[in-house]
């Protein structure tokens, strides 16, 4: 992973709040940083086509180096972090941003649970890396990958792998405005009720895992007749265990069970607990061993 | 008002093309995605025609139904209610002005399509669900606007069910399988030959009558209504004693079979969702990137969501268990202090389409028998200690 070079300067964050332009632009400024991630989350930002040239009317991009080589110097008023904290350099580099941000927005999946890369949380990442790599002593690595608010004050997050478009001018608009952005923390299930989506999990004995997921991308992969893989992670009142059950009790092996619990939101507790310690099921290792989408 | 009449087989189009040369939107149910659904309609032979379906505790899967049926399946997916109280309701825009702001209400046209509706093949749950919301949204001092205008409008073809499903208990709750009063026609399918018997349930449904080709019901047309009628009640897969809820519920705050029921529900919301009778919404406000505009839109919320109970300092219902308590306590006890009748018109869909299967005929059935017991031990008798019902209730219900 690249180290990105970061203009930091030690001139204070400035306040929160409405923001009038902290810089002699009048507009105010924004910042995206990477950290242990894939891009997918700050490329969202470059997807929001039709909403590109309004932002730029309001915002000034000082420091996007997936977008424009050219920097402005800090602090920021508005930084999007992606990824998850995996090396030391980055535990401390997270605290330069922070330093150097007024409000700052986690991004995704990496940033807010500690991404894919969090399964080596439940596995000894020595032996992972010596089974990878010819040479893993040239490795500098954390034994685990934690999210961004456990190393800082984080003032919004959005979630999903990727985050959702919509989601992310909401929150955009919101600092501009200086009010609350609204961000649901429901399941994924109201939103599939709200579009009117017939449900994948009852109506087609598919492994959904909206029920216990954060709504927010409004209910995307049942709409296309898949499985929720839950990459928002968890809703505000998660009842993982119930739905473990419930997948057990489909005929979902008691390991496929626990991989479907375990991809973009492994590093989210309530998560890990619902299959810990394994759920009794009677059914064996099917192909749905994948982890996902197995009809029982 | 003349009697019942005879529609021939394919006279059903006649009256979907009445109803569409009269401007309505003719919304009627349809296969889609594995699931019978509420959908535009021109043409019958749309209609789910050989269809039935299979529904139990978080299980729905279509099967071959009767061969010349074209209504032979329970309670669709959704109910009338995603219509007429739709998931997302534009209420109102603001725009920033050089001196302030200003709000513009919502019109009608804001709608893409806004004919009044037409809902062909509303079952009596159905028919009775939209009598509740009447009561709920029309029958205050601050009637809803946007459901008044959209049911003013509206036009109900109902449809007698024939095929209840396995989490139907229309019959236990007096709302079905024939529909009560409230559509503006009932249609009864019948076989052989292959027909409908239709009643008008007001003017407007006796002039769209008067104007299609039928010929008058005869005796035995009636007697095989009522035989259908008759057979599908006691094909009800559910039932449910509704005598003593409003006592039995209120008096079982405590029971301790709320939390057996929390270990279970996974507070998804799926149950409100699509109860045809559940109203409960939040406001969003939409706002531009320029912050030029705003608009304000009015969603479907539900007491099982954490933030609907949000009141200064943070949410009342934080406990799942409480949050199934007040669902089921509203719908089946405390709605008779407030509307003077009950939530529940015995669809099943809350059944259904809970993905973990809870069934409130079944909850209610053990909260009544817990509520003995314990009675029984207070009054001394023997053998009468609660059986299955999870820890005691800490300290009350959060
Ligand atoms: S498809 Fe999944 S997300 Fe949608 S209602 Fe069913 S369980 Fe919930
Ligand atoms: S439905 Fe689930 S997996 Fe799909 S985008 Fe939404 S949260 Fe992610
Ligand atoms: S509570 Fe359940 S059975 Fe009763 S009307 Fe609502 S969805 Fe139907
Ligand atoms: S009762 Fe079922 S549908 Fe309702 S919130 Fe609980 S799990 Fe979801």
């Amino acid at each position: 992973m690249s180290v990105d070079v970061a203009p930091l300067s030690t001139r204070p964050a400035p306040a929160r709040g409405p923001l009038e332009g902290a810089t002699p632009d009048a507009r105010p400024t924004l910042a995206v940083w990477k950290f242990a991630s894939c891009d997918g989350c700050q490329l969202t930002l470059l997807n929001c086509e039709a909403e590109l040239l309004a932002l730029a009317d309001r915002v000034q991009v000082a420091y996007f180096p997936e977008a424009t080589r050219a920097v402005v110097a800090g602090p920021y008023d508005v930084s999007l972090v992606e990824g998850s904290i995996t090396t030391a350099e980055d535990a401390e580099r997270i605290q330069q941003v922070r330093a150097q941000s007024g409000t700052l927005v986690t991004i995704g999946a990496c940033a807010t649970a500690g991404g894919i890369q969090a399964l080596r949380n439940l596995a000894d990442v020595g032996e992972l890396a010596a089974a990878v790599y010819p040479r893993p002593d040239q490795l500098a690595y954390l034994a685990r990958s934690t999210p961004i608010a456990s190393h800082v004050t984080v003032d919004v997050q959005l979630y999903g792998c990727p985050i959702d478009r919509g989601q992310l001018l909401e929150v955009l608009a919101a600092v501009l405005a200086g009010r609350a952005p609204r961000l649901p923390s429901g399941s994924v299930c109201a939103e599939c009720k709200r579009r009117g989506t017939v449900c994948v999990a009852v109506a087609d004995g598919l492994a959904c895992l909206g029920p216990v997921t954060r709504a927010g991308c409004g209910a995307l992969c049942p709409a296309h007749h898949r499985g929720c893989y839950g990459c928002f992670g968890p809703q505000d009142t998660p009842n993982g265990r119930s739905l473990a059950t419930v997948l057990g009790e489909g005929g979902m092996a008691a390991v496929d069970v626990e991989r479907a619990f375990r991809t973009f939101a492994t590093g989210a507790e309530a998560f890990r607990a619902a299959t810990a310690p394994p759920i009794a099921t009677g059914a064996s290792p099917t192909d749905a061993a994948a982890g996902h989408g197995g009809r029982p | 008002m003349a009697g019942p009449a005879i529609l021939p087989s394919r006279g059903l189009q006649a009256l979907v093309d009445a109803l569409l040369a009269r401007g309505y939107r003719v919304l009627g149910p349809q296969v889609r995605d594995g699931a019978v659904v509420l959908a535009d309609l021109t043409d019958i032979d749309a209609l789910p025609l050989g269809v039935g379906d299979e529904q139990a505790p978080g299980h729905y899967r279509l099967r071959e139904g009767g061969a010349e049926r074209a209504f032979g399946f329970a309670a669709t997916a959704q109910s009338p209610k995603s219509v007429l109280f739709p998931p997302d309701e534009l209420l109102w825009r603001g725009r920033r002005t050089d001196d302030g702001f200003s709000v513009e209400p919502a019109s009608p046209a804001d709608d893409p399509d806004h004919r009044p509706v037409a809902i062909l093949g509303a079952r009596g749950c159905d028919v009775a669900a939209i009598a509740v919301q009447d009561r709920v949204l029309l029958g205050r001092e601050h009637v809803d606007a946007h459901y008044a205008a959209r049911r003013a409008g509206a036009f109900l073809v109902a449809v007698t069910c024939s095929d209840p499903a396995g989490t139907c208990f229309c019959a236990s709750v007096g709302t079905g399988p024939r529909p009560r009063a409230g559509s503006d026609l009932v249609l009864t399918e019948l076989a052989d030959p292959h027909r409908y018997l239709v009643e008008a349930g007001t003017p407007a449904g006796q002039a769209l009558l008067g104007a299609l080709d039928t010929t008058p019901a005869t005796p035995d047309d009636l007697a095989a209504a009522d035989e259908l009628v008759a057979d599908a009640t006691a094909r009800m897969g559910r039932t449910m004693r509704t005598d003593d809820l409003p006592e039995l519920l209120n008096a079982s705050a405590e029971s301790p079979r709320w939390a057996a029921i929390a270990e279970r529900c996974l507070a998804c919301t799926n149950c409100t969702a699509v109860c045809p009778t559940c109203f409960c919404t939040g406001v969003q406000d939409v706002g531009d990137l320029t912050g030029a505009l705003d608009e304000r839109h009015r969603v479907w919320d539900s007491c099982f969501s954490q933030p609907y109970s949000y009141i200064h300092g943070g949410a009342v219902r934080t406990w799942t268990a409480s949050r199934y308590r007040q669902w089921l306590t509203h719908k089946l006890a405390t709605w008779t202090e407030q509307f003077g009748t009950s939530g529940c018109v015995g669809c099943g869909r809350c059944i259904t389409w809970c993905p973990a299967g809870i069934d409130l005929t079944a909850e209610v059935a053990t909260i009544r028998e817990l509520a003995e017991a314990h009675d029984a031990v207070a009054a001394g008798a023997p053998g009468g200690a609660p059986t299955d019902g999870g820890a005691p209730t800490p300290g009350g219900l959060r």
